[in-house]
């Protein structure tokens, strides 16, 4: 078995249990038996069973915890049990069951541990413990392109263990050995051709004991997984409007709501007055919440022209006051031996190298980002004496249900969270800001369900934004070939800024993520040094779409590119000669055949750009064509190869890397969050666009599968596509742009 | 106030300035159109009227006049699909699918008006219609595919 399923034998097991009429298989139990002193406090009850399928006589139920934003989780958690359970993922309902401690994710926090090309022993046992870890804080999370790695194993492994239960629940009822059955479509087939249902087997497969010793099917074999036919799920339903997402639920005698707060993040208000807002048409109630008011109306619409009416007084923000203050916060911190996070990285001996006049030097900036998905943000929500219902389309259930105790004072086991299909998120909903209001409203009216939506212009100004960061970069070159580099990343601290916030608990150490995107690139180099700078905390920030790879990428690549461009090198050999990991280098050369980087020119006022970035156990190569119109820079083509062990879900990836490549190209081109006053001043998508259809190039995509391990690939297509653009522009036009956006300093058509 | 919706005569009660887009969604329950941005900057709340695609979240339900509105559940159903909503499904073109009720109603006005629109149109077109999850290279294909579909019928 490899290493993944050899953790994952470990740390679950799988078994069944009886159900109302039925079974339930994938059960999962914590290692019990191994005693472990992180697993000393599991309350009774945390060690529950929970199943990813269940069985009776109505049909057959996957469980989908890892939930659906728009990266096809859904569908791959269903295809990953149907392949092994024998059935079609189409004919079975689908749920994403209840939070509990059993759907922990261990891949998040193992990702988090170790770059992805280090296969030690030691790393592996950093990325386990990091697993344990996310058991710990009830981490049932959907996030880091985690849930391929997560799932892959454990969803496979319940679907063979109801296969082979069912069979032995046919053996049984039939006398014929278990060995002589087969399955197909839902149905356990003797050996003359009789078919027996699953589920007129459910309820007998309840009273046996599990086949629990299963051998995983091997991917030749695949009827589903990896092949060009493996659909996603939900398209019909997308291109009909019949999807309903979290904004699209409705509880019986809901009333609607929506809130104003306090544009300064997390600051107070002091007083307000609602006068004008009460007299407004459909208002029924005017509810204070933390640092803001809600409005309660009989239609959304009623209640957000309501809540913009309402005055209020607001207190101040706790970090600087504008963008200006900001930028010295990250000058101070940079290259400041008070605010060192980590040096990760440090290979030859660069202060020594840099003792020259020969030095490069650069200076990179990326800003603060919205992460911006389509549908704002909103939760129904019901409070009674007893009980706390929550609808919401939420990337952590758990800490959504922690919340919600803490506001109600209601046992955990009576607050119910029901996680909702996600009109996108970005990272954007791994924030229960929204969900904590709707609860506070709700309770301000006990046995009303109160369906509570931002509008846009709440949404974008109360994002807990992607981080600023500054680099400064010193290099040198010598004989045609890049020698020495250098990065110093300055960053307020990302992942403690978010935990601490949602999951009230505080992370000790540095922060990884700084760095995250560039200390880990599979380089070498004689004198190779990256050191991560912490900032102080400003605006709370979030995790968004790659993380800390989101700017790094783009600071690491541009200043690689300029290093080789100073030692006249071309711009995708050095990257290859100096790449360690055989599997990156292939996803480098790839881009380059299929870009025809060694072809011709493109001639004048054309160029293009190649960029690499590793994130998350992926390493992506990107190549993008530009021409220099008259009127701005124009993108012509893109072209992006990547790894990723295995593809599950080849139509899908292709969409999320070039998905994740237009998110990265449009926030180059044009988007930004800036602050005065405490308040980001970019309100909705007039300022904060991303990219639209008639920028967006012509795409070739390319997958490959030589790593040894199995990928997501939701967030590593991001972080090359800035500096690919930004390379490309340097090739066409002489001018090396080292700020997002770059329509401050460049146009395009 | 009498309205009419997918081909159904529909009574609300409402502030003559609210938005069409609020009065499907919380007055008549029609969940396909979608909240974007409330200010015609991303093409999420598009409708017909009268056949003519238009951003619902612009339009006072007064200033409707008469005029026929169909959503994305009036162009086609899961079991009687509208040929762009075919071509949307083959090129598997959602990701989150948020924005793709009004990608599709802004396609079939414009398939409706043009039915070979070249690639540059195609793009002038379907400009206002935001997709942050970044579908756009599916959908001009799906538009394309579509308006071979048409054609052949
Ligand atoms: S909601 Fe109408 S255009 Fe965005
Ligand atoms: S599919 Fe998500 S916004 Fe378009």
């Amino acid at each position: 078995m490899s290493r993944v399923g050899t953790i994952a034998r470990r740390t679950f097991l799988i078994g069944s249990a009886t159900i109302a009429g039925g079974v339930a298989f994938g059960a999962y139990m914590v290692n019990r038996p191994i005693p472990n002193p992180l697993l000393d406090d599991l309350a009774e009850g945390e060690a529950a069973i929970t199943p990813y399928v269940k069985i009776d006589a109505n049909g057959i139920t996957l469980i989908t915890p890892r939930a659906e934003m728009g990266q096809g989780a859904v569908a791959l958690q269903a295809n990953l049990i149907a392949e092994e359970l024998d059935i079609d993922p189409a004919s079975a309902t689908l749920t994403p069951g209840m939070p509990g401690l059993a759907y922990y994710n261990a891949a998040t926090l193992e990702e988090g541990a170790a770059p992805g090309y280090d296969d030690s022993t030691s790393t592996q046992i950093t990325r386990y413990m990091f697993g344990k870890v996310a058991k710990l804080i009830g981490l049932q999370i959907t996030g880091g392109s985690s849930t391929t790695p997560d799932s892959f194993t454990k969803l496979r492994t319940a679907g063979a263990v109801a296969r082979e239960t069912l069979k032995e629940a046919a053996a049984q009822r039939t006398g014929v050995d278990r060995s002589q059955l087969a399955t197909k479509d839902g149905h356990v087939i003797l050996p003359n051709g009789e078919e027996i249902a699953y589920t007129a087997l459910a309820a007998e497969s309840a009273l046996i004991a599990p086949v629990e010793d299963v051998t995983l099917r091997d991917p030749s074999t695949w009827r589903l997984l990896g092949k060009p036919n493996m659909k996603r799920l939900d398209m019909v339903a997308k291109s009909t409007g019949t999807e309903i997402y979290g904004i699209d639920c409705k509880v019986d005698g809901m009333v609607f709501a929506s809130v104003c707060a306090n544009p300064a993040i997390g600051g107070d208000i002091i007083s307000f007055d609602a006068t004008t807002a009460k007299t407004m048409p459909g208002v029924q109630e005017i509810v204070p919440v933390t640092g803001g008011v809600g409005v309660i109306a009989s239609n959304t619409w009623y209640a957000i022209q309501a809540a913009n009416a309402v005055e209020c007084v607001w207190g101040p923000g706790s970090y600087p006051e504008n963008s200006e203050k900001m930028w010295n916060v990250l000058e101070t911190a940079i290259d400041n031996e008070d605010y060192f996070n980590d040096r990760q990285r440090d290979e030859g001996d660069v202060a020594v190298a840099l003792e020259t006049d020969d030095i490069i030097e650069a200076e990179y900036r990326v800003p603060y980002l919205a992460h911006a998905p389509m549908e704002p943000m909103n939760a129904i929500v019901l409070v009674t004496d007893t009980k706390c219902e929550i609808w919401s389309g939420v990337q952590a259930p758990i800490w959504t249900r922690d919340k919600a105790v803490a506001l109600t004072g209601l046992a955990p086991e009576n607050v119910h969270v029901y996680v909702q299909q996600m009109g996108g998120s970005f990272g954007h909903r791994a924030e229960i800001k929204h969900v904590e209001q709707a609860v506070e409203i709700a309770m301000a009216v006990k046995g009303t369900p109160v369906k509570l939506t931002w509008s846009r212009e709440e949404d974008m100004t109360h994002e807990f934004p992607r981080p600023p960061a500054i680099a400064r970069a010193r290099g040198k070159v010598s004989n045609g070939q890049v020698d020495t580099f250098d990065l110093s990343v300055s960053q307020a601290a990302v992942i403690p800024s978010w935990l601490e916030r949602n999951s009230g608990i505080a992370m000790p150490g540095p922060d990884p993520s700084i760095a995250h995107g560039s200390w880990d690139q599979p380089f070498t180099i004689p004198n190779y040094r990256v050191t991560a700078y912490r900032a102080p905390d400003m605006v709370p920030v979030s995790t968004w779409r790659s993380v800390g790879a989101s700017g790094n990428g783009f600071m690491h690549d541009t200043f690689m590119d300029e290093l080789i461009h100073a030692a006249g090198a071309d711009p995708l050999v050095e990257r290859v000669r100096l790449c360690f990991d055989g599997t990156s280098r292939k996803v480098m050369e790839e881009v380059g055949k299929i870009s025809g980087w060694d072809g011709p020119s493109l001639g004048e006022n054309r160029g293009r750009g190649i960029a690499f970035c590793m994130s998350f156990g992926v390493p992506v190569a990107q190549v993008v064509e530009v021409t220099n119109t008259p009127n701005g820079i124009k993108i012509d083509k893109a072209f992006i190869v990547a790894d990723v062990g295995t593809v599950l879900d080849p139509k899908n990836a292709e969409a999320q890397l070039f998905g994740g490549m237009i998110y990265g190209l449009g926030h180059a081109i044009n988007s930004e969050l800036t602050y005065e006053n405490y308040a980001a001043q970019q309100d909705n998508y007039h300022a904060n666009e991303g990219l639209r259809l008639f920028q967006t190039p012509e795409f070739e995509v390319k997958i490959l599968e030589n790593g040894h391990h199995i990928r997501g690939l939701g967030e590593p297509g991001v972080p090359p596509a800035a500096p690919a653009l930004g390379n490309a522009i340097f090739a066409a036009t002489g001018q090396r742009i080292r700020e997002m956006p770059f329509h401050k300093h460049i146009n395009f058509v | 106030m009498e309205i009419s919706v997918n081909g159904e005569k529909r009574e609300i009660d409402v502030a003559l300035d609210m938005p069409l887009l609020w009065v499907l969604r919380d007055e008549l329950g029609i969940m396909g159109p979608k909240y974007g941005c409330g200010i015609a900057q991303c093409g999420a709340c598009t409708v017909h009227i009268d056949g003519m695609a238009v951003r619902s979240c612009q339009l006072a339900v007064s200033d409707l006049a008469g005029g026929e509105v169909t959503t994305i559940e009036g162009l086609g159903t899961p079991d009687a699909l509208h040929a762009v909503q075919e071509a949307w499904i083959e090129e598997q073109v959602a990701q989150c699918g948020y924005c793709q009720s009004g990608q599709i109603m802004q396609a079939a006005s414009l398939l409706d008006a043009d039915p070979a629109p070249s690639d540059e149109k195609i793009d002038a077109v379907m400009s206002g219609n935001l997709c942050r999850c970044g579908t756009y290279p599916r959908i001009r294909a799906a538009v394309k595919s579509a308006a071979t579909k048409l054609q052949e019928t």
